[in-house]
């Protein structure tokens, strides 16, 4: 079982869903916060859904003020690192580029993508903590290398 | 685990608008405090006693405060005056921009800040190496990164002491070092905090009968000083046809050289231009209000405007560079710069308190929280103190309350503090902390003219009249023009009991050394040993 925790984390760092970061989260994780990871990852995915609303809602609206759209990808890439979203990261910086160039297209395309990501890592996520935590809190704590 | 000198003991307050960071950090800091080291502390044994006191606060567990809000992050940094040590501040945020408070930080409160976002584009980090930050951090932040922050800190204290010494009286030049504690620790159970204070008392007592001929005495450029320093410099009507000399002569105090003025002049200046550059200016109108949107920073030109009036829209004028901002710098600033000077004046005169609870009011504009201070009872016991007793019984009941506090202080108090909102007993120690050096001395501060208490009372009142985005506009706006007020006020605290005479009649000497204490030297020991055993 621990086994299968362990793989699925390391197919996820290979296949660059995820970087360092969450490598360093692993290592913040302690006895006084066990399960610190999935909080942070929790908390992560509540406030970069509340993000994505906003810039869906703007871009909903079609006047594309290109600055708010930046400002807001701007959070959410900020976010993003923090639980080292690498796919998630590298589409907002296209955004931000298509943003600059003043590209509304560019900037709905990409947003896709990054919905698509965020919502990937999402899911692959959910499926790690949860055999992470029926593997048993040992499994959590170890780092996977 | 690597060996290394950590944030211990540090009170960190992390502003970010990410809770998924605000989390991660906080995690990371409160990390950092459990690892300590002996190396670096046994080095530092060798560089001074003062030195030595940094890091025996040093080895007590490191505070973290994290804050959501730029805001709110002012707010906990005005109330709890001394009760940080360094501000690790993300640059994008909804309520204020990171630069903003960054400004407001270094120049209130003169502490660290660092500045983080995920953006290391060079005119962002060009921006925030101009407004003061001490160091810029790239997310993701590492561990290692965090692990050195202490650097900052004790860069500053260092630089405070030289400042300090470069300004020694003869006598007891070592000792007054040493009795000037730079730690921000104050709040560290050190205990004998009364009998350090008396033994300061003397010092300063001692100091203040003696010339210093041969070493110039710093200037506290204090509240009332600046002000009559503004008012030169608005008389003179340019800002940079004001020469030192000229501001020197309207603002007749026989005590002060030239090169006390051109200095504060300079630093004046420097203050100026950066507020003008790249904010756009609005018209100031009169009356405190909220004219606060994010992007921009219309509250500091506005509130610079209007005590500045002429002075600083000529000297506005010249260093704009910014097309964007000239245009309505142009419209606004004749009417606004008429009107300005008799309604700040009027704003400032209006709101003297009619009590004469003096110096502790300067403390008073700090806590400008919209919410009563009352619902917390350490900062209830400050806030009563400060204004509703006048100022003898204050210092006797500082003095009965300070013996027990002190207690309270022995105890190890550092409770991380998550809820910025919660007070805790570090709160009311820190607090009190400020209430010891000044409070026995009150009766110095009646002496002094009225003026002071009224002047300063005036940013009293206007941190209750309005909601919370009003304050901190009200304190732009304010500390726009007084900014160096500030550190005056603190100063102006210290160095009133010193001088028992007026504040101006004699040279005050320069006397800012916050509110630490150096322990005894067994309490040295007892540190050192304290700290062996922790780490």
């Amino acid at each position: 079982m621990q086994r299968q925790v362990a793989l699925i984390k390391q197919s996820l760092f290979d296949q660059g869903y995820l970087d360092e970061q969450f490598m360093e989260l692993e290592e913040l994780q302690d006895d006084v916060n066990p399960n610190f990871v999935e909080e942070v990852a929790t908390l992560y995915f509540k406030d970069s859904a509340r993000l994505i609303n906003s810039i869906d809602q703007a871009l909903e609206r079609g006047s594309f003020d290109f600055n708010r759209l930046d400002n807001y990808m701007h959070q959410f890439k900020g976010s993003s690192t923090s639980i080292g979203a690498s796919k998630v990261k590298t589409e907002c910086t296209m955004f931000r580029e298509y943003c600059r160039m003043g590209n509304a297209e560019g900037c709905l395309r990409t947003f896709q993508q990054v919905k698509k990501e965020h919502a990937t890592l999402r899911k692959k996520l959910e499926h790690y903590f949860q055999l992470a935590r029926q593997a048993g809190p040992k499994e959590t704590a170890r780092r996977s290398k | 685990m690597e060996k290394g000198f950590s944030p211990v003991g540090l009170r960190v307050l992390v502003v970010d608008d990410d809770p998924t960071w605000l989390k991660i950090l906080e995690k990371m800091l409160k990390k950092c405090s459990y690892e300590g080291s002996l190396l670096l502390f046994l080095c530092f044994y060798t560089l001074g006693v003062h030195l030595l006191n940094f890091l025996c606060f040093c080895f007590n567990p490191l505070a973290v405060t994290t804050c959501g809000l730029a805001r709110e992050a002012l707010r906990l940094l005005r109330e709890r005056k001394d009760g940080f040590d360094i501000v690790i501040s993300d640059v994008n945020m909804p309520d204020m921009d990171g630069f903003k408070l960054l400004e407001h930080v270094g120049l209130e409160l003169d502490l660290p800040v660092i500045m983080m976002s995920v953006d290391g584009e060079t005119s962002r980090v060009m921006k925030g190496v101009q407004h003061g930050a001490c160091d810029y951090l790239l997310k993701p932040i590492r561990m290692k990164e965090l692990k050195i922050i202490w650097q900052h800190v004790l860069r500053k204290k260092l630089q405070e002491v030289r400042d300090i010494e470069g300004c020694c009286y003869d006598v007891g030049a070592d000792w007054f070092t040493q009795a000037q504690f730079l730690g921000g620790g104050e709040d560290v159970s050190f205990g004998k905090k009364r009998k350090d204070f008396d033994f300061e008392k003397k010092l300063f007592q001692d100091e203040s009968d003696q010339s210093s001929s041969s070493k110039k005495a710093r200037v506290v450029w204090s509240y009332e000083l600046h002000q009559k320093f503004v008012n030169a410099v608005n008389q003179i009507g340019c800002d940079h046809k004001a020469g030192p000399k000229k501001i020197l002569d309207l603002m007749n105090i026989p005590w002060l050289t030239r090169e006390n003025v051109a200095s504060h002049l300079q630093k004046y200046r420097l203050y100026l231009s950066r507020l003008e550059k790249g904010k756009e200016i609005k018209c100031y109108s009169g009356g405190v209000k909220n004219m606060d949107s994010p992007p921009k920073d219309a509250e500091i030109n506005s509130g610079h405007q209007s005590p500045g009036k002429s002075s600083s829209y000529a000297f506005l004028k010249a260093t704009e560079t910014d097309p964007k901002q000239l245009a309505p710098a142009s419209v606004s600033d004749p009417t606004s710069g008429v009107h300005m000077p008799p309604k700040a004046k009027k704003t400032r005169i209006g709101y003297d308190p009619p009590n004469s609870s003096g110096v502790f009011d300067s403390l008073l504009p700090w806590n400008d929280v919209p919410d009563p201070l009352e619902s917390k009872p350490p900062i209830l016991y400050e806030n009563s103190f400060l204004q509703q007793q006048p100022l003898p019984s204050q210092s006797s009941y500082v003095a009965n309350s300070a013996p027990s506090l002190m207690q309270e202080e022995m105890k190890p108090s550092y409770v991380n503090e998550d809820e910025f909102l919660m007070p805790q007993d570090k709160n009311s120690t820190v607090i009190l902390q400020d209430m010891d050096l000044s409070a026995p001395f009150s009766s110095n501060a009646t002496s002094n003219t009225d003026s002071i208490p009224g002047s300063l009372n005036w940013e009293l009142p206007e941190a209750h009249h309005s909601g919370s985005l009003d304050t901190d506009l009200d304190f732009t706006w304010l500390h726009g023009e007084h900014f160096f007020a500030n550190s005056g006020l603190q100063n102006f605290q210290f160095q009133d009991y010193t001088s028992s005479t007026s504040l101006l009649s004699e040279p005050p000497p320069h006397l800012w050394y916050g509110n630490d204490r150096l322990p005894d030297p067994d309490e040295y020991t007892l540190m050192v040993d304290q700290g062996l055993f922790i780490s």
